[in-house]
């Protein structure tokens, strides 16, 4: 148990998905202008992370990985070329059902965030979340703890950006910083927090 | 059609409507692929050839495309592509393939690539398309190559590999900045390329968002 806490800690903090893998960085500037449209966003990324990784180790492993098809004769089936097309397909259905399920049963919940679920299916950092459990090979216990993980470090930083844009609304920057540049500049200190955090697990 | 006309559908995204620093398209590899000037160029080439390709095709194909599945299409098409390219990239430059890890899949994504296919590529015919796509490939890799320029040349006085300032190390006079090679610095480097472009050219700046009222305004 102890290393599945590690996992996630190292996930959310140490391997943050946009602070040190430049993953989900359009979203993460666009839409980080309000908290609150932040949060949300936040929110919904989690929730696609967390299912749309460990669902993905299934199908990786069940029917994709070398070997997989052993069972049926053919051990020297690799189907793994497959797995770029096969994880969107996922990622956009979850997306897809997320939406239906929310609309019926939570319209509240999915009227607040429900407009930034459609753009979650092209969205680097989730599916960076599936190539990296696939190439760092990870079990399906630790696929969900690493899904979950990443998904809160990017909430927590988007919503930290928006807090700080907001702060800044009123500042009297050049205009040429303003909006994009100042983001980028904001987003390389977070960053340079984020890399301690990396420096403390490597200790 | 003129051949003026491509000429500036060419041309624009390389500068005026850059993908990367204009329309914050892209950035999400941009930026990871960037500490060495080689992954910069393999990484530019490799979406430049997606985008292209996948212009093309989905130019072609745009009157058969059913209008309500239209997006799943184009992901899949453009998966394919960044599929085959990952497979050249592992067979004929296996170690530069695993520098560049997850990032050329993840082209697949990457917003230029449908944002090109969904807003140029579906109403205009193919040649057209192809090098309004070529030009924001383009685009895109003017930005990679010069952040990774700048990254790799500060961070490990080298450039494609080549020492070109003398490390004190070895008795020169260069002492490299490792903060080049880390994450933050991309994040810098960016802002000050997007300062000085809006800077240039002011009609690119974002509206303030709580623009100051005049003295007496009571609204």
């Amino acid at each position: 148990m102890a290393d599945l806490g590690a996992l996630f800690l190292h996930a959310a903090f140490a391997e943050n998905m946009p602070l040190t893998y430049f993953l989900g960085l359009c979203t993460f500037l666009a839409l980080s202008r309000r908290p609150d449209t932040a949060f949300g966003l936040g929110i919904a990324i989690i929730i696609v992370m967390g299912v749309s990784v460990p669902l993905n180790h299934l199908i990786y492993v069940g029917v994709l990985a070398p070997g997989a098809w052993r069972w049926a004769g053919l051990p020297d089936v690799d189907l793994s070329y497959l797995s770029l097309v096969t994880f969107i397909g996922v990622i956009a259905a979850t997306v897809q059902f997320l939406e239906m399920v929310l609309e019926r049963y939570v319209p509240r919940v999915h009227a607040s965030f429900g407009v930034f679920l459609p753009l979650l299916t092209v969205q680097c950092a989730i599916l960076g979340g599936s190539l990296f459990m696939v190439e760092r090979r990870y079990d399906l216990a630790e696929a969900a703890v690493y899904g979950f993980g990443s998904g809160a470090g990017f909430a927590l930083a988007v919503v930290m950006l928006g807090a700080l844009r907001t702060r800044l609304a009123y500042a009297d920057l050049p205009a040429g910083l303003r909006g994009l540049g100042i983001a980028f500049v904001l987003a390389g200190m977070m960053s340079l927090g984020f890399s301690a955090f990396a420096q403390m697990a490597a200790q | 059609m003129a051949a003026a006309g491509l000429w500036s559908t060419l041309t624009a995204p390389l500068i005026r409507q850059n993908p990367v620093t204009l329309q914050i398209l892209g950035i999400c590899s941009a930026l990871a692929v960037t500490t060495s000037l080689d992954t910069a160029i393999t990484m530019s080439l490799s979406l430049t050839v997606v985008v292209v390709l996948a212009a093309g095709i989905i130019s072609v194909l745009r009157r058969h495309i059913p209008d309500a599945i239209r997006l799943i299409v184009q992901i899949i098409i453009i998966a394919s592509l960044v599929i085959v390219i990952d497979q050249v990239l592992q067979a004929y430059f296996f170690e530069l393939s695993q520098r560049l890890s997850v990032f050329v899949s993840l082209i697949a994504t990457n917003c230029i690539v449908l944002g090109r296919t969904e807003s140029f590529a579906r109403s205009h015919p193919p040649l057209r398309s192809m090098v309004d796509a070529l030009g924001s490939g383009l685009g895109y890799g003017l930005v990679l190559v010069l952040i990774g320029a700048c990254r790799e040349l500060f961070g490990a006085g080298r450039l494609l590999g080549f020492q070109v300032l003398p490390l004190a190390e070895q008795g020169g006079w260069f002492t490299p900045l490792s903060l080049m090679l880390l994450a933050p610095s991309a994040f810098f480097l960016l802002g000050g390329l997007v300062w000085a472009m809006r800077s240039i050219w002011p009609e690119q700046a974002d509206a303030p968002d709580f623009p100051p009222h005049e003295l007496g305004d009571k609204s």
